[in-house]
């Protein structure tokens, strides 16, 4: 017995492994999401293929502004959560602590920033239904339903990653993540890449296409 | 696992940003028909750099790499089946 705490279950032989396995088993769970979100992505293409028009109009009607900014927000949130993991991994707690506030400000801003968005689209009436302002090209509401799905369920995945970091953030000050042991900030910074992943695609795909044409 | 140095997560920040600012920029003009082509191609390279880098797929087990591809060539064989019915028949909408 060693006096040190040692966090390796006792179904693994080396910490290696047993991280390995963790890993491989979040790798998984993305995958499941990979397709989740996929079955909204396959929508959005097969429609759009359907009506080229109607989408290209109406994606002209998304805020460009906020949706780069909010690229830009999140991108740098995926640079503060890796240096999170390095932090962890370098056994310094007081900038582990650090780089996971900074991660979890930016993810707010993030959310801050598309309910002004949300907001903006209630006011101009893109919320697609009986007061739909674009109703004479009626298949423009196919792509706000699309949007609002996707950003939606895409937001539910930040407020997620909120909890799971804010988790963390309180964890890290009472368990000492290490060199040894430090997976499950590797994990939640896989989670938290794949949502920044998500996005990269929703914003071409809602914001860029036919912008200009 | 490798641990990798702070200053690589910048410079793939920076390269992030950087393309961006290519996509925001090229999307300004009309490219047509290749607009969405150009934006989708730039959105993949931003993933794979994510992956590779932030996500450490790049340092990561064989294993890992089959797994973290799985999900991907799926959703892959998803959308490129389904389309094949969508492109080669007509008004099926």
């Amino acid at each position: 017995m060693s006096e040190v705490r040692t966090a390796l279950a006792e179904q693994f032989d080396t910490l290696e492994q047993q991280e390995e396995a963790s890993r491989l088993g979040l790798w998984t769970f993305l995958a499941t999401e990979v397709l989740f979100f996929g079955g909204l992505f396959t929508a959005y293409v097969i429609y759009r293929h359907a009506y080229p028009q109607a989408f290209a109009e109406a994606s002209r009607h998304t805020s460009l502004l906020y949706g780069t900014i909010n690229t830009a927000i999140l991108l740098t949130s995926s640079l503060t959560m890796a240096l999170a993991v390095h932090a962890a991994q370098e056994s310094r707690s007081k900038s582990l602590f650090r780089f996971l506030l900074a991660t979890i400000l930016l993810a707010a801003g993030f959310l801050v920033v598309k309910g002004l968005e949300y907001h903006e689209h209630f006011a101009d009436h893109l919320v697609p239904g009986a007061a739909f302002a674009l109703a004479a090209r009626p298949k423009t509401q196919l792509f706000f339903w699309l949007y609002f799905t996707m950003t939606g369920l895409h937001g539910i995945h930040v407020l997620v990653g909120i909890g799971v970091l804010s988790v963390l953030a309180w964890i890290s000050s009472r368990l000492h993540f290490s060199s040894e042991y430090h997976t499950p900030l590797e994990m939640a910074g896989l989670y938290w890449h794949f949502v920044d992943i998500v996005w990269v695609f929703l914003y071409p795909l809602l914001y860029l296409i036919d912008r200009n044409v | 696992m490798k641990t990798v140095s702070p200053k690589l997560y910048f410079i793939i920040w920076a390269l992030l940003l950087a393309l961006l600012f290519a996509t925001w920029g090229l999307a300004q003009i009309n490219l047509r028909p290749f607009n969405g082509i150009v934006a989708m191609a730039i959105a993949l390279v931003k993933m794979t750099l994510i992956i590779l880098y932030f996500m450490h797929v790049r340092y990561g087990s064989r294993l890992t790499w089959i797994f973290a591809g799985a999900g991907f060539i799926w959703l892959a064989i998803f959308i490129l089946l389904t389309l094949n019915d969508y492109l080669t028949r007509r008004s099926i909408l």
